[in-house]
Protein backbone atom coordinates (compact mmCIF):
# COMPACT_ATOMS: atom_id res chain seq x y z
CA UNK A 1 0.00 0.00 0.00
CA UNK A 2 1.22 3.09 -0.93
CA UNK A 3 1.65 6.31 1.57
CA UNK A 4 -1.41 8.48 1.94
CA UNK A 5 -3.68 6.11 -0.16
CA UNK A 6 -6.49 4.19 0.97
CA UNK A 7 -6.85 2.09 -2.45
CA UNK A 8 -10.74 1.30 -3.01
CA UNK A 9 -11.20 -2.30 -3.47
CA UNK A 10 -14.84 -3.86 -3.87
CA UNK A 11 -15.54 -5.83 -0.91
CA UNK A 12 -18.54 -6.86 0.70
CA UNK A 13 -18.54 -5.10 4.18
CA UNK A 14 -18.17 -1.56 4.65
CA UNK A 15 -15.69 -2.34 7.34
CA UNK A 16 -14.48 -5.15 9.26
CA UNK A 17 -13.44 -6.24 12.62
CA UNK A 18 -10.52 -8.99 12.75
CA UNK A 19 -9.97 -10.01 16.85
CA UNK A 20 -10.02 -6.51 18.02
CA UNK A 21 -8.99 -5.92 20.91
CA UNK A 22 -8.40 -2.34 22.52
CA UNK A 23 -6.21 -1.91 25.71
CA UNK A 24 -6.00 1.21 27.61
CA UNK A 25 -2.60 0.76 29.18
CA UNK A 26 -2.66 -2.74 30.51
CA UNK A 27 -6.49 -2.82 30.96
CA UNK A 28 -8.49 -4.54 28.11
CA UNK A 29 -11.53 -2.06 27.27
CA UNK A 30 -12.58 -4.47 23.89
CA UNK A 31 -11.83 -8.23 23.53
CA UNK A 32 -11.97 -10.28 20.49
CA UNK A 33 -14.21 -8.16 18.06
CA UNK A 34 -14.70 -9.69 14.96
CA UNK A 35 -17.75 -7.11 12.96
CA UNK A 36 -18.48 -7.62 9.85
CA UNK A 37 -20.30 -4.03 9.13
CA UNK A 38 -23.45 -4.44 6.38
CA UNK A 39 -22.28 -1.41 3.63
CA UNK A 40 -24.84 1.56 3.33
CA UNK A 41 -26.91 0.65 6.14
CA UNK A 42 -27.79 1.98 8.93
CA UNK A 43 -25.83 0.08 11.99
CA UNK A 44 -26.81 0.12 15.65
CA UNK A 45 -24.30 -0.89 18.22
CA UNK A 46 -26.22 -1.05 21.82
CA UNK A 47 -25.28 -2.17 25.38
CA UNK A 48 -24.87 -1.27 28.64
CA UNK A 49 -22.52 1.07 30.19
CA UNK A 50 -18.58 0.18 29.67
CA UNK A 51 -19.12 -2.43 27.34
CA UNK A 52 -16.95 -0.97 25.12
CA UNK A 53 -19.20 0.19 22.21
CA UNK A 54 -17.80 3.67 22.43
CA UNK A 55 -14.37 2.70 22.30
CA UNK A 56 -15.04 0.42 19.10
CA UNK A 57 -16.80 2.80 17.58
CA UNK A 58 -13.27 5.61 17.79
CA UNK A 59 -10.85 3.48 16.67
CA UNK A 60 -12.71 2.68 13.51
CA UNK A 61 -11.52 6.49 12.54
CA UNK A 62 -8.29 5.77 14.85
CA UNK A 63 -9.92 8.62 17.13
CA UNK A 64 -8.31 6.31 19.73
CA UNK A 65 -4.72 7.28 18.80
CA UNK A 66 -5.41 10.54 20.57
CA UNK A 67 -5.19 8.55 24.17
CA UNK A 68 -1.83 7.88 24.68
CA UNK A 69 -2.54 4.90 26.50
CA UNK A 70 -4.53 3.33 23.90
CA UNK A 71 -3.56 0.58 21.59
CA UNK A 72 -5.39 -2.19 19.31
CA UNK A 73 -4.25 -5.59 18.47
CA UNK A 74 -5.89 -7.17 15.24
CA UNK A 75 -7.43 -5.49 12.00
CA UNK A 76 -9.38 -3.21 11.29
CA UNK A 77 -10.25 -3.19 7.62
CA UNK A 78 -12.08 -0.72 4.98
CA UNK A 79 -12.56 -2.31 2.37
CA UNK A 80 -9.93 -5.23 2.44
CA UNK A 81 -7.58 -2.70 3.74
CA UNK A 82 -6.24 -2.46 7.24
CA UNK A 83 -6.61 1.39 8.49
CA UNK A 84 -4.06 0.06 11.02
CA UNK A 85 -1.43 -0.21 9.12
CA UNK A 86 1.36 1.42 9.48
CA UNK A 87 2.01 3.18 6.18
CA UNK A 88 -1.83 4.58 6.19
CA UNK A 89 -2.19 7.93 6.93
CA UNK A 90 -5.00 8.23 9.96
CA UNK A 91 -6.38 11.96 8.80
CA UNK A 92 -7.28 10.44 5.54
CA UNK A 93 -9.18 7.56 6.87
CA UNK A 94 -10.69 9.97 9.16
CA UNK A 95 -11.90 11.81 6.04
CA UNK A 96 -12.85 8.77 4.47
CA UNK A 97 -14.78 7.65 7.96
CA UNK A 98 -16.01 10.68 9.53
CA UNK A 99 -17.28 10.94 13.20
CA UNK A 100 -20.74 12.48 14.28
CA UNK A 101 -20.46 13.44 18.30
CA UNK A 102 -23.35 13.13 21.02
CA UNK A 103 -23.01 17.07 21.69
CA UNK A 104 -23.00 19.37 18.53
CA UNK A 105 -19.95 21.12 18.18
CA UNK A 106 -19.62 23.29 15.16
CA UNK A 107 -16.58 25.76 14.70
CA UNK A 108 -17.50 29.10 16.27
CA UNK A 109 -17.48 30.17 12.94
CA UNK A 110 -20.13 30.59 10.22
CA UNK A 111 -22.48 28.16 8.80
CA UNK A 112 -20.86 28.30 5.75
CA UNK A 113 -17.72 28.25 7.15
CA UNK A 114 -18.11 25.45 9.25
CA UNK A 115 -18.56 23.33 6.09
CA UNK A 116 -15.81 25.25 3.74
CA UNK A 117 -12.93 25.17 6.55
CA UNK A 118 -12.84 21.08 6.27
CA UNK A 119 -12.51 20.59 2.29
CA UNK A 120 -9.76 23.78 1.95
CA UNK A 121 -7.96 21.95 3.89
CA UNK A 122 -8.49 19.09 2.21
CA UNK A 123 -7.23 21.04 -0.96
CA UNK A 124 -10.87 21.31 -2.48
CA UNK A 125 -10.94 22.95 -5.82
CA UNK A 126 -14.24 22.94 -7.05
CA UNK A 127 -16.88 25.53 -6.66
CA UNK A 128 -17.54 26.01 -2.50
CA UNK A 129 -21.21 27.62 -3.04
CA UNK A 130 -21.95 24.68 -4.38
CA UNK A 131 -20.76 22.59 -1.80
CA UNK A 132 -21.97 24.36 0.75
CA UNK A 133 -25.12 23.96 -0.97
CA UNK A 134 -25.03 20.43 -1.83
CA UNK A 135 -24.46 19.73 1.93
CA UNK A 136 -26.91 21.38 3.62
CA UNK A 137 -29.42 20.05 1.41
CA UNK A 138 -27.93 16.64 1.88
CA UNK A 139 -28.24 16.95 5.81
CA UNK A 140 -32.09 18.61 5.50
CA UNK A 141 -30.59 22.28 6.80
CA UNK A 142 -30.99 23.73 3.54
CA UNK A 143 -34.27 25.62 3.74
CA UNK A 144 -33.70 26.23 7.24
CA UNK A 145 -30.43 28.58 6.94
CA UNK A 146 -30.17 29.61 3.09
CA UNK A 147 -30.17 33.04 3.32
CA UNK A 148 -28.15 32.88 6.66
CA UNK A 149 -25.11 31.19 5.21
CA UNK A 150 -22.48 33.95 6.99
CA UNK A 151 -24.32 33.79 10.35
CA UNK A 152 -22.78 32.18 13.14
CA UNK A 153 -23.27 28.57 13.79
CA UNK A 154 -23.71 28.24 17.16
CA UNK A 155 -26.49 30.91 17.28
CA UNK A 156 -28.79 27.76 15.20
CA UNK A 157 -30.60 25.42 17.58
CA UNK A 158 -29.59 22.14 18.88
CA UNK A 159 -30.78 19.54 16.40
CA UNK A 160 -29.77 22.44 13.15
CA UNK A 161 -26.03 22.48 15.06
CA UNK A 162 -26.16 18.78 14.92
CA UNK A 163 -27.68 18.78 11.10
CA UNK A 164 -24.67 21.35 10.20
CA UNK A 165 -22.11 18.72 12.02
CA UNK A 166 -23.46 15.92 9.29
CA UNK A 167 -23.56 18.73 6.73
CA UNK A 168 -19.34 19.26 7.62
CA UNK A 169 -18.80 15.44 7.61
CA UNK A 170 -20.23 14.59 4.65
CA UNK A 171 -18.64 17.59 2.63
CA UNK A 172 -15.43 15.90 2.74
CA UNK A 173 -17.10 13.20 0.83
CA UNK A 174 -16.36 10.16 3.89
CA UNK A 175 -17.76 6.58 2.74
CA UNK A 176 -18.59 5.65 6.12
CA UNK A 177 -20.35 8.03 9.00
CA UNK A 178 -20.04 7.22 12.81
CA UNK A 179 -22.27 8.94 15.37
CA UNK A 180 -21.96 8.60 18.82
CA UNK A 181 -25.46 9.20 20.55
CA UNK A 182 -26.11 11.83 18.25
CA UNK A 183 -29.33 12.37 19.75
CA UNK A 184 -28.87 12.00 23.29
CA UNK A 185 -28.34 16.11 23.45
CA UNK A 186 -31.77 16.70 21.23
CA UNK A 187 -35.47 16.84 22.21
CA UNK A 188 -37.84 14.04 20.55
CA UNK A 189 -38.87 16.12 17.22
CA UNK A 190 -34.85 17.28 16.84
CA UNK A 191 -34.08 13.46 17.23
CA UNK A 192 -36.82 11.55 14.84
CA UNK A 193 -35.66 14.50 11.93
CA UNK A 194 -31.75 13.39 12.81
CA UNK A 195 -33.56 9.51 12.63
CA UNK A 196 -34.80 10.87 8.71
CA UNK A 197 -32.21 12.34 7.86
CA UNK A 198 -29.85 8.92 8.45
CA UNK A 199 -32.72 7.43 6.66
CA UNK A 200 -31.64 9.75 3.77
CA UNK A 201 -28.20 9.35 4.03
CA UNK A 202 -27.28 5.65 3.90
CA UNK A 203 -28.60 5.80 0.09
CA UNK A 204 -25.04 6.80 -0.06
CA UNK A 205 -22.85 6.11 3.68
CA UNK A 206 -22.75 3.47 5.83
CA UNK A 207 -23.84 4.29 9.02
CA UNK A 208 -22.81 3.12 12.24
CA UNK A 209 -24.44 4.92 15.37
CA UNK A 210 -23.75 4.29 18.95
CA UNK A 211 -26.91 4.77 21.02
CA UNK A 212 -28.12 4.17 24.50
CA UNK A 213 -31.64 4.21 23.21
CA UNK A 214 -33.05 1.13 22.39
CA UNK A 215 -36.10 2.23 20.63
CA UNK A 216 -34.04 4.18 18.60
CA UNK A 217 -31.75 1.48 17.64
CA UNK A 218 -35.17 -0.68 17.22
CA UNK A 219 -36.85 1.85 14.85
CA UNK A 220 -33.93 3.43 12.94
CA UNK A 221 -31.62 0.68 11.96
CA UNK A 222 -31.22 -1.94 9.48
CA UNK A 223 -28.55 -4.07 11.60
CA UNK A 224 -27.50 -4.07 15.18
CA UNK A 225 -24.61 -5.14 17.23
CA UNK A 226 -25.04 -6.05 20.84
CA UNK A 227 -21.77 -5.65 22.99
CA UNK A 228 -21.85 -6.66 26.53
CA UNK A 229 -19.42 -6.47 29.59
CA UNK A 230 -17.42 -10.06 30.17
CA UNK A 231 -16.48 -11.55 33.02
CA UNK A 232 -13.37 -9.99 33.09
CA UNK A 233 -14.84 -6.26 32.81
CA UNK A 234 -14.08 -6.42 28.62
CA UNK A 235 -16.32 -5.50 26.42
CA UNK A 236 -17.19 -8.59 23.90
CA UNK A 237 -19.43 -8.42 20.98
CA UNK A 238 -22.76 -11.03 21.59
CA UNK A 239 -24.39 -10.49 18.49
CA UNK A 240 -24.91 -8.52 14.90
CA UNK A 241 -27.59 -9.08 12.98
CA UNK A 242 -30.61 -8.03 11.26
CA UNK A 243 -32.47 -5.10 13.56
CA UNK A 244 -36.38 -6.83 13.38
CA UNK A 245 -34.47 -10.48 14.44
CA UNK A 246 -32.57 -9.18 16.69
CA UNK A 247 -35.59 -7.13 18.63
CA UNK A 248 -38.14 -10.25 17.92
CA UNK A 249 -35.95 -13.10 18.58
CA UNK A 250 -32.51 -12.60 19.43
CA UNK A 251 -30.23 -15.53 19.32
CA UNK A 252 -28.54 -15.14 22.69
CA UNK A 253 -29.65 -14.89 25.87
CA UNK A 254 -27.40 -12.50 26.82
CA UNK A 255 -28.89 -9.87 24.23
CA UNK A 256 -32.71 -11.10 25.24
CA UNK A 257 -32.22 -9.80 28.96
CA UNK A 258 -30.55 -6.79 28.11
CA UNK A 259 -33.26 -5.69 25.35
CA UNK A 260 -36.13 -6.78 27.54
CA UNK A 261 -34.67 -5.07 30.40
CA UNK A 262 -33.90 -7.87 32.63
CA UNK A 263 -30.65 -6.86 32.89
CA UNK A 264 -28.57 -7.00 36.35
CA UNK B 1 -36.80 -6.96 40.28
CA UNK B 2 -36.50 -4.96 36.83
CA UNK B 3 -39.83 -5.09 34.85
CA UNK B 4 -41.90 -6.21 37.67
CA UNK B 5 -44.84 -4.05 36.45
CA UNK B 6 -44.64 -5.45 33.35
CA UNK B 7 -44.87 -8.88 34.24
CA UNK B 8 -47.44 -8.57 36.66
CA UNK B 9 -49.59 -6.46 33.89
CA UNK B 10 -48.66 -9.06 31.85
CA UNK B 11 -50.45 -11.73 33.98
CA UNK B 12 -53.19 -10.31 34.50
CA UNK B 13 -54.12 -10.30 30.95
CA UNK B 14 -53.32 -13.73 30.70
CA UNK B 15 -56.03 -14.55 33.71
CA UNK B 16 -58.14 -12.49 32.24
CA UNK B 17 -57.68 -15.25 28.90
CA UNK B 18 -58.57 -17.57 31.13
CA UNK B 19 -61.88 -16.78 32.00
CA UNK B 20 -62.37 -16.03 28.36
CA UNK B 21 -61.71 -19.17 27.79
CA UNK B 22 -64.27 -20.39 30.59
CA UNK B 23 -66.88 -18.38 28.84
CA UNK B 24 -66.10 -19.96 25.61
CA UNK B 25 -66.41 -23.37 26.96
CA UNK B 26 -69.70 -22.64 28.87
CA UNK B 27 -71.01 -21.18 25.22
CA UNK B 28 -70.40 -24.49 23.70
CA UNK B 29 -71.41 -26.68 26.68
CA UNK B 30 -74.77 -24.69 26.63
CA UNK B 31 -75.42 -24.58 22.69
CA UNK B 32 -75.09 -28.29 22.87
CA UNK B 33 -77.13 -29.03 25.53
CA UNK B 34 -79.90 -27.09 24.11
CA UNK B 35 -79.50 -28.37 20.57
CA UNK B 36 -80.11 -32.13 22.29
CA UNK B 37 -82.74 -30.94 24.39
CA UNK B 38 -84.37 -28.68 21.66
CA UNK B 39 -84.31 -26.35 24.41
CA UNK B 40 -85.29 -22.85 22.76
CA UNK B 41 -84.53 -20.24 25.83
CA UNK B 42 -81.03 -21.82 26.27
CA UNK B 43 -80.15 -21.40 22.77
CA UNK B 44 -81.17 -17.49 23.30
CA UNK B 45 -79.25 -17.37 26.52
CA UNK B 46 -76.12 -18.93 24.65
CA UNK B 47 -76.92 -15.87 21.84
CA UNK B 48 -77.41 -13.25 24.33
CA UNK B 49 -73.95 -14.09 26.46
CA UNK B 50 -72.08 -13.93 23.45
CA UNK B 51 -72.24 -10.07 23.50
CA UNK B 52 -70.31 -10.61 26.96
CA UNK B 53 -67.73 -12.90 25.30
CA UNK B 54 -67.33 -10.11 22.42
CA UNK B 55 -66.46 -7.52 24.88
CA UNK B 56 -64.09 -9.28 26.91
CA UNK B 57 -62.29 -9.67 23.82
CA UNK B 58 -61.92 -6.47 23.14
CA UNK B 59 -61.26 -5.38 27.09
CA UNK B 60 -58.07 -8.09 26.08
CA UNK B 61 -57.22 -6.29 23.02
CA UNK B 62 -57.35 -2.99 24.24
CA UNK B 63 -55.08 -3.74 27.41
CA UNK B 64 -52.51 -5.10 25.01
CA UNK B 65 -52.41 -2.40 22.85
CA UNK B 66 -51.83 -0.04 26.16
CA UNK B 67 -48.72 -2.43 26.74
CA UNK B 68 -47.58 -1.98 23.70
CA UNK B 69 -47.69 1.33 23.15
CA UNK B 70 -46.16 2.16 26.64
CA UNK B 71 -43.89 -0.93 27.91
CA UNK B 72 -41.71 -0.42 24.53
CA UNK B 73 -41.59 -4.59 24.17
CA UNK B 74 -38.87 -6.51 22.50
CA UNK B 75 -38.56 -10.30 22.07
CA UNK B 76 -40.07 -12.52 24.31
CA UNK B 77 -42.18 -9.72 26.55
CA UNK B 78 -43.79 -9.02 22.22
CA UNK B 79 -43.67 -12.38 21.13
CA UNK B 80 -45.83 -12.99 24.05
CA UNK B 81 -48.07 -9.99 23.56
CA UNK B 82 -48.44 -10.22 20.50
CA UNK B 83 -49.56 -14.11 20.86
CA UNK B 84 -51.58 -12.75 23.44
CA UNK B 85 -53.58 -10.95 20.97
CA UNK B 86 -54.18 -13.93 18.36
CA UNK B 87 -55.16 -16.12 21.13
CA UNK B 88 -58.00 -13.11 22.06
CA UNK B 89 -59.45 -13.41 18.72
CA UNK B 90 -59.29 -17.22 18.27
CA UNK B 91 -61.28 -17.58 21.68
CA UNK B 92 -63.69 -15.01 20.34
CA UNK B 93 -64.33 -16.99 17.02
CA UNK B 94 -64.86 -20.14 18.63
CA UNK B 95 -68.04 -18.15 20.53
CA UNK B 96 -69.00 -17.28 17.45
CA UNK B 97 -69.24 -21.03 16.71
CA UNK B 98 -71.20 -21.77 19.78
CA UNK B 99 -73.54 -18.83 18.98
CA UNK B 100 -73.71 -20.35 15.43
CA UNK B 101 -75.03 -23.44 16.96
CA UNK B 102 -77.25 -22.12 19.05
CA UNK B 103 -78.79 -20.18 16.05
CA UNK B 104 -79.08 -23.16 14.23
CA UNK B 105 -81.04 -25.10 17.10
CA UNK B 106 -83.84 -22.16 16.86
CA UNK B 107 -83.91 -22.37 13.33
CA UNK B 108 -84.70 -26.32 13.48
CA UNK B 109 -87.54 -25.52 15.28
CA UNK B 110 -90.12 -28.57 15.68
CA UNK B 111 -88.62 -30.51 12.91
CA UNK B 112 -87.43 -34.06 14.02
CA UNK B 113 -84.36 -33.61 11.46
CA UNK B 114 -82.23 -36.77 12.84
CA UNK B 115 -78.89 -34.93 14.35
CA UNK B 116 -75.71 -37.70 15.45
CA UNK B 117 -76.10 -36.12 19.08
CA UNK B 118 -73.62 -38.33 20.04
CA UNK B 119 -70.88 -37.41 17.56
CA UNK B 120 -71.96 -33.96 18.43
CA UNK B 121 -71.43 -34.55 21.72
CA UNK B 122 -68.02 -36.19 21.93
CA UNK B 123 -66.87 -33.41 19.79
CA UNK B 124 -67.70 -30.83 21.80
CA UNK B 125 -66.45 -32.44 25.05
CA UNK B 126 -63.18 -33.28 23.05
CA UNK B 127 -62.90 -29.75 21.67
CA UNK B 128 -63.36 -28.18 25.16
CA UNK B 129 -61.21 -30.80 26.89
CA UNK B 130 -58.30 -29.69 24.28
CA UNK B 131 -58.95 -25.77 24.95
CA UNK B 132 -58.99 -26.52 28.31
CA UNK B 133 -55.27 -27.46 28.22
CA UNK B 134 -54.55 -25.29 25.46
CA UNK B 135 -54.85 -21.96 27.20
CA UNK B 136 -53.01 -23.93 30.56
CA UNK B 137 -50.03 -24.46 28.11
CA UNK B 138 -50.47 -21.25 27.02
CA UNK B 139 -50.26 -19.46 30.07
CA UNK B 140 -47.62 -21.51 31.30
CA UNK B 141 -45.37 -21.18 27.78
CA UNK B 142 -45.35 -25.62 28.30
CA UNK B 143 -43.98 -25.97 25.06
CA UNK B 144 -44.24 -30.06 24.82
CA UNK B 145 -48.47 -30.35 25.85
CA UNK B 146 -48.23 -27.66 22.76
CA UNK B 147 -46.61 -29.97 20.34
CA UNK B 148 -48.91 -32.78 21.44
CA UNK B 149 -52.43 -31.22 21.96
CA UNK B 150 -53.08 -31.26 18.16
CA UNK B 151 -52.81 -34.28 17.64
CA UNK B 152 -55.61 -34.93 19.12
CA UNK B 153 -57.28 -32.64 16.70
CA UNK B 154 -57.29 -36.39 14.58
CA UNK B 155 -60.07 -37.64 16.62
CA UNK B 156 -62.32 -34.95 16.21
CA UNK B 157 -61.80 -34.73 12.60
CA UNK B 158 -63.00 -38.49 12.67
CA UNK B 159 -66.15 -37.92 14.38
CA UNK B 160 -66.63 -35.24 12.15
CA UNK B 161 -66.35 -37.20 9.17
CA UNK B 162 -69.17 -39.74 10.98
CA UNK B 163 -71.20 -37.23 11.69
CA UNK B 164 -70.84 -35.76 7.92
CA UNK B 165 -71.35 -39.04 6.43
CA UNK B 166 -74.74 -39.73 8.44
CA UNK B 167 -76.26 -36.65 7.93
CA UNK B 168 -75.94 -36.48 4.21
CA UNK B 169 -76.61 -40.23 3.99
CA UNK B 170 -79.81 -38.95 5.97
CA UNK B 171 -81.01 -36.35 3.04
CA UNK B 172 -80.00 -38.97 0.35
CA UNK B 173 -82.62 -41.23 2.28
CA UNK B 174 -84.76 -38.47 2.52
CA UNK B 175 -84.92 -35.60 0.35
CA UNK B 176 -87.40 -33.64 2.32
CA UNK B 177 -85.16 -33.34 5.32
CA UNK B 178 -81.71 -31.49 3.39
CA UNK B 179 -82.65 -28.00 4.14
CA UNK B 180 -82.81 -28.97 8.03
CA UNK B 181 -79.91 -31.44 7.92
CA UNK B 182 -77.84 -29.00 6.13
CA UNK B 183 -78.47 -26.69 8.96
CA UNK B 184 -76.75 -29.31 11.06
CA UNK B 185 -73.83 -29.64 9.16
CA UNK B 186 -73.28 -26.59 10.32
CA UNK B 187 -73.27 -27.38 13.76
CA UNK B 188 -70.52 -30.74 13.18
CA UNK B 189 -68.59 -27.82 11.13
CA UNK B 190 -68.88 -25.78 13.83
CA UNK B 191 -67.32 -27.99 16.17
CA UNK B 192 -64.65 -29.56 14.04
CA UNK B 193 -63.46 -25.49 13.10
CA UNK B 194 -63.47 -25.08 17.20
CA UNK B 195 -60.69 -27.86 17.65
CA UNK B 196 -58.72 -26.33 14.25
CA UNK B 197 -58.89 -22.76 16.30
CA UNK B 198 -57.35 -24.99 19.63
CA UNK B 199 -54.68 -26.23 17.23
CA UNK B 200 -53.68 -22.65 16.52
CA UNK B 201 -53.51 -21.56 20.13
CA UNK B 202 -51.06 -24.24 20.67
CA UNK B 203 -49.47 -22.74 17.74
CA UNK B 204 -48.71 -19.90 19.43
CA UNK B 205 -47.15 -21.02 22.05
CA UNK B 206 -44.87 -22.76 20.35
CA UNK B 207 -44.31 -19.33 18.97
CA UNK B 208 -43.73 -17.30 21.95
CA UNK B 209 -41.11 -19.56 23.22
CA UNK B 210 -39.03 -19.73 19.92
CA UNK B 211 -40.05 -17.15 17.78
CA UNK B 212 -40.64 -19.66 14.80
CA UNK B 213 -44.18 -19.94 13.81
CA UNK B 214 -44.31 -23.80 13.50
CA UNK B 215 -47.95 -25.11 11.72
CA UNK B 216 -49.65 -28.05 12.25
CA UNK B 217 -51.11 -29.46 9.30
CA UNK B 218 -54.88 -30.36 8.78
CA UNK B 219 -55.74 -33.79 7.82
CA UNK B 220 -57.32 -34.74 4.94
CA UNK B 221 -61.14 -35.21 5.32
CA UNK B 222 -64.52 -33.77 3.91
CA UNK B 223 -63.50 -30.18 6.19
CA UNK B 224 -61.92 -29.14 2.77
CA UNK B 225 -64.24 -30.00 0.21
CA UNK B 226 -67.18 -28.54 3.62
CA UNK B 227 -64.92 -25.42 3.82
CA UNK B 228 -65.38 -24.80 -0.38
CA UNK B 229 -69.10 -25.66 -0.01
CA UNK B 230 -69.18 -22.66 2.68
Amino acid sequence: MKNNELKIQSDHYAIETNFVNIYYGKFRAVKDVNLKIQPQKINAIIGPSGCGKTTILRAFNRMNDFILTAHLEGEILLHGQNIYHPDVNPVEVRRKIGMVFQRPNPFPKSIRENITWGVKINGYQGNLDDLVEESLRQSALWDEVKDNLDKSALSLSGGQQQRLCIARTIAVKPEIILMDEPCSALDPIATLKIEDLMRELSKLYTIIIVTHNMQQAARASDYTAFFTMDEDRAGVMVEYGETGLIFTRPTDKRTEDYITGRFG
Amino acid sequence: MPRENLDKQIQQIEDEILVLGSMVEEAVFNSIAALKNRDEKKSHDVIIRDEKINEKRYAIENAIMILMATQSPFAHDLRRMSAMLIVANELERMGDYAKGIAKTNLRLGISDTPIPIKEIEKMAELGTNMLQRALTAFVEEDEKSAIKIPKEDDAVDDLFNSAYRTIVNSMIANPSVIDQASLVLWVVHNLERMADRVTNICERTIFIRTGELLEFDASDDETDSLDEMF
